[in-house]
């Protein structure tokens, strides 16, 4: 689904990526795990193009999403981001009703009628766990919802336009115990329709939901292996290092 | 030690309290001079008669009617092309040094004085474009001085709006425009109205700007086009107050006529926060 072949990527005159290569197969869950500031939420957003959003930044090598560069001069951006949902470490719904929140993707896209956009809406809140919670104030502010549900609401709003992508950056960080492990579960549900790629400082969350690990350090990727095999044999010494907690 | 710390720390709350009551006071007492003063001189006809007897007597009704054209005039030239000279600044210009540049243009324009917006308008509107003394010249010379206001207010609500609106709308797709229209201009909306109403307070006040733009000293008529003259509230005040035909008779009707500028933009400062809070509530960001 995902290939990324020599990937450089440089804030300014700072190296954050180095040379990186890697394949996401489809409907799988893939973890970025390192230390803060290692390239991992960088790497991530190379596949939506959101870095295209911050000032003086270059990047060399290529990333394919089924076989085309996402970084071709033919590519419609608002296109691909609508192919390679994400979501963000906070939840952050706009300030609408709940159905506003999720409707959004369709309307800007123009995907579909009335009828379809609710029914739509409706699938997606079912898809994210929500339905149940929000079902009778679709109409409500999305403001009125617990940081969990918001963040459900997020995820909602980014199944609504039909990715064949989602990119989480530390979707949980921000959450409770409790709402981390309802996200958690909702993520391992999604992998049957969708290519996951979830960027987490949480190395337990990594092992219990990803199918494949990638390490990064200081913008390298150090190691990219079967999740089981990263956490119980890691190839490389800092691998090691980092999961057994002696830094970062 | 601790005596001494308390000590102080009571002084300076005393000082503080007294000064900020003070300001209060010195604003309530203004207002009081002129309620007191002109609350005799408002009345029905007051307010919808022309002037009588070498504007002694009789009501304001023509400069009422010229204060709101000229309002609406300028808030309809200014407030377009100020939200959008925002949004650019704001949203898409970046920080180059372009929009530095624009940006403290902007704010030195906002501190020219108002009789030099007076005199550029006579010579632009008024002359060079041939308006002559109409609400277009006038409502054009107080969009010009009402327009940094404007970009100023609207910059701030649209800075206020969180950034992860931006890129949780860009990330589903959607445009640059689409964000802009769809998710940022709604929720600046009640910010961008606070700016709106300080910008028709500021108008409706303006003397300078006005006197060699579009005010009538005397002109009973209505205005038939934007092309005619009109009497303004506080041109009427500054004549009446000064230079009218028997200045010591015509003080109630300063007074009223001061009473009734007062109470229009207080009157707009109220729909404001009405409004504010009509489109504030779904915006409440989190």
């Amino acid at each position: 689904m995902i290939k990324a072949k020599n990937v450089n990527f440089y804030y300014n005159d700072f190296h954050a990526l180095k040379n990186i290569g890697m394949e996401i197969a489809a409907n799988t869950i893939t973890a970025f795990i390192g230390p803060s500031g290692c390239g991992k939420s960088t790497f991530l957003r190379l596949f939506n193009r959101m870095n295209d959003l911050i000032d003086g930044t270059r990047l060399t090598g290529t990333c394919l999403l089924r076989g085309k560069d996402i970084y071709d001069k033919s590519v419609d951006i608002d296109r691909l981001r609508k192919n390679v949902g994400m979501v963000f470490q906070k939840p952050n719904p706009f300030p609408k009703s709940i159905f506003e929140n999720v409707a959004y993707g369709l309307r800007v896209n123009n995907m579909g009628d009335k009828k379809y956009i609710a029914q739509r809406v409706e699938e997606s809140l079912i898809a994210s766990a929500l339905w149940d919670e929000v079902k009778d104030k679709l109409k409500k502010s999305a403001f009125e919802l617990s940081g969990g549900q918001q963040q459900r609401l997020c995820i909602a709003r980014a199944l609504a336009v039909s990715p064949d992508v989602l990119l989480m950056d530390e979707p949980a960080s921000a959450l409770d115990p409790i709402s981390t492990s309802k996200i958690e579960e909702l993520i391992h549900t999604l992998k049957e329709d969708y290519t996951i790629v979830i960027v987490t400082h949480n190395m337990q969350q990594a092992a219990r939901i990803s199918d494949k690990t990638g390490f990064f350090m200081l913008g390298e990727l150090i190691e990219f292996s079967d999740t089981k095999k990263m956490f119980l044999n890691p190839e490389k010494q800092e691998t090691q290092n980092y999961i057994t907690g002696r830094f970062g | 030690m601790n005596n001494h710390k308390k000590r102080s720390e009571r002084i300076a709350f005393m000082l503080f309290r007294t000064l900020g009551l003070l300001v209060v006071l010195i604003l309530f007492w203004i207002l009081g001079f002129i309620v007191y003063h002109g609350i005799g001189a408002i009345s029905w006809e007051f307010l919808t008669t022309g002037p009588a007897d070498g504007m002694t007597s009789g009501g304001i009704f023509p400069a009422i009617v010229g204060t709101l054209c000229l309002v609406a005039g300028s808030i309809l030239f200014a407030f377009p092309l100020g939200v959008m000279s925002a949004v650019y600044t704001n949203e898409y210009a970046g920080n180059s040094w372009v929009v530095r540049f624009v940006r403290v243009m902007t704010n030195n324009l906002s501190s020219i004085p108002s009789i030099v917006f007076g005199l550029f308008g006579m010579a632009l509107f008024v002359r060079a474009l041939g308006f002559g003394d109409s609400i277009l010249a006038g409502s054009l010379t107080l969009g010009l001085l009402v327009l940094p206001l404007v970009i100023r207010t609207t910059e701030e609500a649209l800075k206020a709006v969180p950034y992860s609106y931006r890129t949780g709308s860009l990330a589903l797709g959607a445009t640059k425009l689409q964000t802009i229209r769809r998710i940022i201009l709604p929720a600046a909306l009640p910010n961008i109205t606070t700016g709106l109403i300080l910008s028709i307070g500021r108008i409706s006040g303006e003397t300078a700007p006005i006197l060699f733009t579009v005010a009538a000293y005397f002109l009973p008529k209505l205005p038939n086009s934007i092309f005619d003259q009109v009497m303004a509230l506080p041109y009427h005040l500054y004549v009446i107050a000064t230079s009218g035909t028997d200045v010591e008779a015509s003080r109630p009707v300063a007074y009223g006529t001061a009473l009734t500028l007062i109470l229009i933009v207080l009157l707009m400062n109220l729909l404001a926060a009405f409004l504010r809070k009509y489109f504030g509530k779904n915006v409440k960001h989190n």
